[in-house]
């Protein structure tokens, strides 16, 4: 709301505070040894900026394309980076997409979206801190998930540039494929230790390789 | 297990994804100040229960979580069609009973019932394009 002069809640945090992301305790807790072939590569792209935009998708578009130089994507369950790799924006419902861009992005992204949407009726949440984005790779990668979410991994099925919301044993995951090789979990911080435990033991039989 | 079609996501998901929220088209009284007793016991507790075709309301609890409406048939569990919130349904007590009359075949919609078309035709039509 550009014209109301509500105070702003500066989200930047003052100084260096030291940030942990949500596996930090789950680390120290399994020291897994690094199997040698190991069939399934686990990582974290821990703190990440997460925001999620809510509103009309035209005039969402607008703003993203301004700000990002980005477009939502069209069609229902897909993701759309930018050349890097590195920015992406995930429909989630007709109305809702997830923005996942470098960490200290941002609230910079969401200063610069709220000047361009002007008085637009759209809600635009930073959700950094309350879910982490885990990576898994490797031949058996698929064999994990497909004993793990409900939904259907075949290529047929989940192409590169597909996203689903679906069920992780029994939590939920935002499931993105990224490319050929490699998919994208992002989690939920309180269900963060949970799902990388479950994907250690999932993972066992293939021999795993944690960062 | 069921395989149903959100019609947001556009796409056939697990049952599990999902959960249903009872009737559907439920209408709150008109004129709530003078509603009468019984039309508020009516809309707030009163249900259809019917053998056979029936409207329901669904959510996609753990999809893009938009409510919507699956028309299903109670004896066999059969998926008739889903639609969104606001739309009408296409397929009624009625136009089953006319269907059946004038001696069509039941719908091919049956099909979402997992087993039913073990080649999922239209589902890798869906996918493939
Ligand atoms: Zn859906």
């Amino acid at each position: 709301m550009s014209n109301v002069s509500a105070k702003q809640f500066n989200t930047v945090p003052a100084g260096n505070p030291a940030v942990e992301s949500p596996l930090h305790w789950s680390y120290q807790q399994q020291k897994s040894t690094p199997s040698a072939n190991a069939g399934v590569v686990l990582r974290e792209k821990a703190l990440l900026g997460h925001v999620v935009l809510r509103g009309g998708a035209i005039v969402m578009d607008e703003a993203v394309r301004q700000v990002l130089g980005m477009s939502l994507p069209a069609k229902p369950n897909t993701v759309t980076r930018d050349e890097a790799g590195e920015r992406s924006i995930q429909w989630i419902s007709p109305d809702e997409w997830l923005v996942i861009v470098p960490g200290g992005e941002e609230c910079d992204l969401e200063r610069r979206l709220r000047e361009a949407l002007g008085d637009a009726h759209v809600s635009i949440v930073n959700v950094s801190g309350g879910q982490t984005v885990l990576t898994l790779a490797g031949e058996n990668a698929r064999e994990v998930l497909m004993k793990t979410v409900a939904f259907d991994v075949h290529p047929q099925a989940f192409p590169v540039g597909k996203g689903v919301t679906t069920v992780f044993a029994k939590a939920t995951v935002v499931l993105r494929r990224a490319s050929e090789t490699e998919w994208e979990l992002v989690v939920r911080r309180s269900f963060a230790d949970y799902c990388y435990r479950w994907l250690l033991d999932a993972s066992k039989e293939y021999g795993i390789d944690t960062q | 297990m069921f395989y149903i079609h959100c019609p947001y996501c556009q796409e056939h998901r697990e049952e599990e994804e999902f959960h249903p929220r009872g009737e559907a088209h439920l209408m709150r009284p008109t004129d709530p100040d003078n509603a009468t007793d019984e039309e508020w016991g009516d809309y707030l507790f009163f249900r259809q229960n019917p053998r056979g075709i029936h409207h329901e309301l669904w959510v996609h609890s753990v999809g893009c979580r938009k409510f919507f409406n699956i028309t299903r048939n109670t004896v066999t569990y059969e998926i008739l069609e889903t639609y969104r919130m606001g739309e009408q349904p296409s397929i009624t007590a009625e136009t089953e009973k006319l269907r059946k009359e004038q001696g069509v075949q039941t719908a091919d919609g049956g099909w979402q019932t997992i087993g039913a078309q073990p080649d999922s035709r239209a589902l890798n039509e869906e996918t493939s394009s």
